[in-house]
Formats: C-alpha cells, structure tokens, sequence
C-alpha cells in the first residue's frame, strides 16, 4: 500500500513515527512493560547465571572460584560487573514480584478503578527499589 | 477424547484448543516462585559468606537443596510459559515454531544442569 497517505490515521500501534509513540507515558503502561522486561531478563541472564552458579558449585573449588572471579575484585568485593548483573538481577525480581501480585489482585476484578490502579502500579516500583536497597544494605552491613 | 458429546469436548477450549490450561499454571507458579524466591532471598542474604565452604556447605543440607529443587522445576517451568507469550506476540510462522523448540530444549536443558548440580552438592561428600 505505497500510495497510502502518510497523514492518515493508522490504527492504534506503539509508535506512530521513528520512535514516536502514539501514547503519553503512564505508570500502568510503564509497570506492563518492566514486568516483561524484567521476567525475560530473569529467564535469560538470571537463568544461565542461576545455572552456572550451580554447576559451578557442583564441579568443585576450582570452578567456583572462576566463576567468582568474574564478578569479583582480588580484594574479593564486586566490581563493576557483579554490582550491574547483582543489583539489575535484584531489581528485577523484586519488581516483577511485585507487578506479579499487582497482575494475581487485577486477576480477580479487583483495583481497575484509575487512581487505584495508577497508584497500585506506581507502588509497585516504590516497593521494589525499596526492597532492593534493603537486601544490598543488609548484605553491606553484615 | 473423553466420551462427552463434541459440544462437552470442546467448551472453554477457544481457538487455541487449550483452553486457559497455559494461564492457570502461570498463576499456580507464580504463587509458588512468590513463596520460593522470598525465601532463596532471606537464605541468601543470611549466609555467613559466598565463598566455596559456605555456600557448599549451604546447598548441602536437605532444608536447602529440596527448597532449591522445587524453585527450579517452578521457576523454569513459569519462565518457559511466560517465554511462549512473548514468542507468541512477536514471532510468526515459520520462525514462531522453531523459537518455541529452541525454548524448550533450553528450558529443559537449563534445568537438567540446574537439578543434577543441586543433587550431586547435596548427595555428594562433604567439601
């Protein structure tokens, strides 16, 4: 359809030009997107991550010191990558669990009303960079 | 087939003819990863250190490894559904049904490791 007028209204899509979106931001659509962004990174870095932790552990010394060795510092505290993999990991379960419950309560009918439902999702990403800061100051200050 | 009338077979099924089978074992896990991974968190955060003996030693009682294996078969099982969504929304045809193979034989093959490793520190000699 090359003869379409470009200034015609398309159907409601994402984007209505290069990187133009059709929508004006709001924490709903924000928390939608966070919670599948933040389960397909779980399921793909957490998981081969989780994996390798494991499998590590399992072969023996050698192996898991290795695989410290990549997130690690000699001294032995993170460096730059274990602290964007660790908190990006912690931050992204802790929203997804929380946006998790927000989709279980919507499942049962419940907290559609627009400023219940605005409100619930922005506490979503309250509680999950509070949750967040609480488990790297409790791991900090033991 | 059961032995219903075709209308009995057939009703909530829908298009897909699986019925809401994929969404309710979505919600069965995430109810379960809530509970499991709240917990993976607490006992993370209350070990004595990350290194070799500790951590070896952590996986190797029963109150850790049987709770790890559950997270495992649960976690993998909810990221394999919520993957087939994503896969669903933006790939078609062709494409679509070689995603879903390589998801499954990644999902599966991810939690093999995951599980052998997890029995053989917990089965295994002390560190």
């Amino acid at each position: 359809m090359a003869s379409r007028p470009t200034s015609r209204p398309r159907s409601p899509h994402l984007f209505s030009g290069f990187l133009r979106l059709n929508y004006r931001w709001g924490p709903q659509m924000l928390v939608s997107i966070l919670h599948r962004v933040t389960g397909d990174g779980m399921a793909t870095v957490g998981t081969v991550l989780l994996v390798w932790w494991l499998a590590a552990l399992a072969a023996g010394e050698a192996a898991y010191a290795s695989f410290r060795d990549v997130f690690t510092t000699s001294t032995g505290s993170l460096n730059l990558l274990g602290w964007v993999i660790g908190v990006g990991l912690t931050l992204s379960l802790f929203q997804h669990m929380m946006s998790g419950i927000r989709h279980l309560v919507m499942d049962t009918g419940a907290a559609f009303e627009l400023k219940t439902s605005k409100t619930f999702a922005v506490a979503t990403m309250v509680v999950a960079i509070a949750l967040t800061a609480a488990f790297w100051l409790y791991l900090g200050m033991k | 087939m059961g032995t219903g009338t075709s209308i009995g077979r057939v009703r909530g099924l829908g298009s897909a003819h699986q019925g809401t089978h994929h969404w309710w074992h979505q919600r069965l896990t995430a109810g379960a990863n809530l509970f499991l991974m709240l917990w993976f968190m607490f006992s993370l955060a209350r070990l004595s250190g990350f290194d070799y003996a500790s951590v070896h030693s952590w996986l190797r009682s029963a109150w850790v490894a049987i709770p790890m294996l559950l997270l495992v078969v649960s976690i993998f099982y909810h990221f394999r559904l919520g993957l087939q969504v994503v896969i669903e929304d933006y790939a078609h045809h062709e494409g679509k049904v070689v995603l879903m193979v390589l998801l499954s034989l990644f999902t599966v093959a991810t939690a093999a490791i995951a599980i052998f490793a997890i029995l053989k520190v917990a089965l295994g000699a002390a560190a």
